[in-house]
């Protein structure tokens, strides 16, 4: 019985392989946060009144709740209390006042640093057809394709430049989906962020290409609160990716970030995440990334669609449920997710779908994976309001263990206020059984490679969802991070 | 090809395997029968080398090397192939993705070339017909939703592309009904070469009308009590094991 068991743990078993520092000159705000802190960090960027003063009112309502102590204590996960004033809410690297007009311009170190990580910047992009634009602690270095994009109307740039050029675009739709008193960590993340992604895809145009972000989290002790907006305007469709590795710290990194998604009319937002921050010491848990992340898209339009896709691996603690408003008529909200919990990893994490329009459909699919001591928490809130008639929704979550060290939880919500609407649920918990590896292994297959292959059959409906080129990391990533768990 | 010196195995301190001795040339087929409990499959998936289970005494020779000291894929790739007698799911892994993946770590591990998609197809399906297993299988999830009967085909499907010199039936007739013995019978029979040996582990006389052995062993309590050609399978068949049982205990009060 045991030799299995120690086999899959040393599965699990392996160096974080993103783990390197980059040294760049960095300039950075004093440690701490009060309002001088908001101003310096709304004058850095030269943001127009606006948004210092959402920012200040943000601030404002999150210092209340900070002294209330209301940050969010629900979720079934662990960890000690954050000294919100002993973290750097400010850093860029230091460069030219304009950002870099080509990659000749951008430091090197940071070029080098994304060729490790094999983010391909450079011209093969072009025919991978990827436009990426790079958020290195904080400020964007670099954003290409624009100029593509641009003759379709789709602008795509950093969330900074899009404050500076499209200021009624973002005044109009920032917190429009996640309002700065929405919770703890969005309201933090609304009075300090710093960078983030803009995408508007104009009146019935589809995106050609995918849309690529990687985010590092760089500095040491620096907060990342990154700010993603994405809108499809009427008949519009875009799929945006999002992808990120961290190096290795010592100290926990605070990473909260905001993403608000909104569809019109017949548009459609598909957004995909593959996420891979270091998930601490494997022997203590010590020093991994706190992930507390809010995403919600607002289904707006008639007949509109919005899907998130993820395949969670890294961070120490995983706080998001990535949630979609269904308020147009006929509109889509989908959840695919894959969350791994490896070593002394936790997460909390599921979706909620609120069915507000007529004929609203959802679909949830939430794959948790969990072997060492990983905890691994599923919820999950599907609501359906009173108008929403003849609503839908289908949820299915599944639990695979590794090992006899390692937790898996289920907390699904259900609330019905229409008797028309149509509601499924399905869970299964199983485990990795020697069976299954015997099995392959008799077939010729190493046990690494049956592990893989068991733990790829558990996520394919999920892989599906992702873009091909995204699937295809997403399955290397979970080997990687199972590698060791049998051994 | 096999050679098994005294073999005791154990399992959570119970002694199930008490020295088998065994010898299989190529080209031959064994039958391996008993009553339950005899210690047939325990026999089977030790030499598949299950970790389960515990070798205390005893030595396998497989084609000369140290088969107790080989891992399971290892065995696998070294020519031995165990047709389960449970054969496991395997949710979201195509059937014609499993296959090529075990095909190719075999091919791997013998220094040949891996086979690509185009190649492996045509050769998968041919093996298909043989075994008169619809193309539409293919694609669908190892072993998932299938009935008994389609599990042990599938089991002999993947023994007649994997071409194993080693292959080990374990109670593969079970479950099945008369036709779908015949086609698994014609499918092992069809892998018969004089450089390839089977062992057909079997509580029936029935599955070995169809794949006719050149030797027959009963195992009883953990010892081969009795060995003969395939006539003894038929006096097994009308006397019971009861017989041999005794046998074997007078046997034993002789010695």
């Amino acid at each position: 019985m045991g030799t299995d068991t120690r086999t899959l743990e040393a599965l699990v078993d392996r160096e974080y392989k993103w783990g390197f520092v980059t040294e760049i000159d960095a300039d950075a705000a004093p440690k701490g946060l009060n309002e001088d802190i908001i101003r310096l960090i709304s004058t850095k960027k030269n943001e127009p009144e606006f948004m210092l003063e959402w920012r200040l009112k943000a601030y404002g309502y999150w210092s209340k709740l900070e002294k209330e102590q209301a940050e969010p204590k629900w979720a079934n996960i662990k960890y000690g209390p954050i000294d919100y004033q002993d973290i750097v809410y400010y850093s860029a690297p230091k460069s030219k006042k304009e950002g870099p007009k080509s990659l000749d311009e951008v430091d090197p170190e940071i070029l080098r640093a994304y060729e490790k990580l094999g983010i391909p910047l450079l011209e093969q992009e072009r025919l991978a057809g990827v436009a990426v634009d790079a958020v290195f602690d904080s400020v964007s270095v670099a954003t290409t394709f624009k100029e593509k994009l641009a003759e379709l109307g789709i602008i795509f740039c950093s969330f900074s430049e899009a404050v500076q050029s499209y200021p009624e675009l973002v005044q109009k739709y920032l917190g429009s989906v996640v309002p700065y008193t929405d919770n703890f960590f969005a309201s933090l993340n609304s009075a300090v962020f710093t960078d983030g992604s803009f995408v508007y895809v104009p009146k019935g145009v589809r995106c050609p290409m995918e849309l690529l972000t990687y985010f590092r989290i760089n500095a040491a002790e620096t907060g990342q609160f990154e700010r993603t907006l994405i809108i499809a305007d009427e008949g519009a469709y875009v799929s945006y990716l999002e992808g990120c590795t961290a190096p290795i710290r010592d100290k926990n990194q605070l990473h909260a970030a905001v993403v608000e998604l909104i569809t019109h009319d017949n548009a459609e937002i598909k957004y995909s995440t593959v996420q891979n921050w270091y998930p601490g010491d494997p022997e203590t848990g010590k020093g991994g990334i706190y992930n507390f992340v809010t995403k919600r898209g607002k289904c707006a339009g008639v007949n509109s669609k919005i899907s998130w896709t993820q395949v969670e691996t890294g961070s120490a603690i995983t706080w998001k449920y990535p949630s979609v408003i269904l308020q147009g008529d006929n509109s889509v909200g989908e959840f695919y997710s894959v969350a791994l919990t490896n070593h002394w990893q936790q997460a909390d994490t599921g979706s909620k779908m609120i069915h507000i329009g007529k004929n609203t459909r959802s679909t949830i699919i939430a794959k948790g994976i969990s072997a060492g001591h990983g905890q691994n928490t599923y919820r999950g809130q599907v609501k359906i309001l009173k108008s929403a008639v003849a609503a839908r929704n289908y949820t299915q979550c599944d639990s695979l263990l590794i090992g006899d060290t390692c937790g898996a939880h289920t907390f699904p919500y259900i609330e019905v206020k229409n008797s028309t609407a149509r509601m499924e649920h399905e869970a299964s918990t199983s485990k990795i059984g020697d069976d299954q590896l015997f099995y392959l292994q008799q077939r010729g297959l190493p046990k690494e490679d049956a592990v893989s292959m068991i733990i790829n059959g558990f996520c394919k409906q999920v892989f599906r969802k992702l873009p091909m080129e995204f699937a295809v990391e997403a399955q290397k990533l979970l080997s990687v991070s199972l590698e060791g768990s049998v051994g | 090809m096999l050679e098994i010196k005294n073999l005791h195995v154990k399992v959570e301190n119970h002694e199930i395997l008490k020295g088998v001795n065994l010898k299989v040339n190529a080209g031959e087929v064994h039958s391996i029968m008993g009553p339950n409990g005899s210690g047939k499959s325990t026999l089977a998936q030790v030499l598949a080398r299950r970790e389960t289970f515990q070798v205390t005494q005893g030595e396998v020779l497989f084609n000369g090397k140290d088969l107790l000291a080989m891992k399971p894929e290892e065995a696998a790739c070294e020519g031995l192939f165990m047709a389960f007698q449970y054969p496991v799911e395997i949710s979201g892994i195509s059937n014609a993705y499993f296959l090529r993946a075990a095909l190719n770590a075999i091919r791997k591990y013998r220094g040949q070339e891996e086979m690509d998609a185009m190649d492996f197809l045509p050769f998968y399906k041919e093996k298909m017909k043989l075994l008169e297993v619809d193309e539409r299988f293919m694609t669908r999830s190892v072993n998932e939703g299938s009935s008994g009967g389609e599990k042990k085909r599938n089991e002999i499907l993947q023994m007649a592309l994997l071409e194993p010199k080693l292959a080990i039936l374990d109670e593969t007739d079970s479950g099945l009904d008369i036709d779908a013995l015949k086609i698994v019978a014609n499918g092992v029979n069809a892998m018969r070469r004089s450089d390839r040996a089977t062992i057909v582990v079997t509580h029936y006389q029935r599955l070995l009308n169809y794949i006719v052995p050149d030797f027959v062993h009963v195992l009883v309590d953990g010892r081969i009590a009795k060995s003969g050609g395939k006539e003894l399978a038929l006096a097994l068949e009308e006397k019971g094991y009861a017989w041999v049982e005794a046998e074997g205990h007078t046997a034993a009060v002789a010695v």
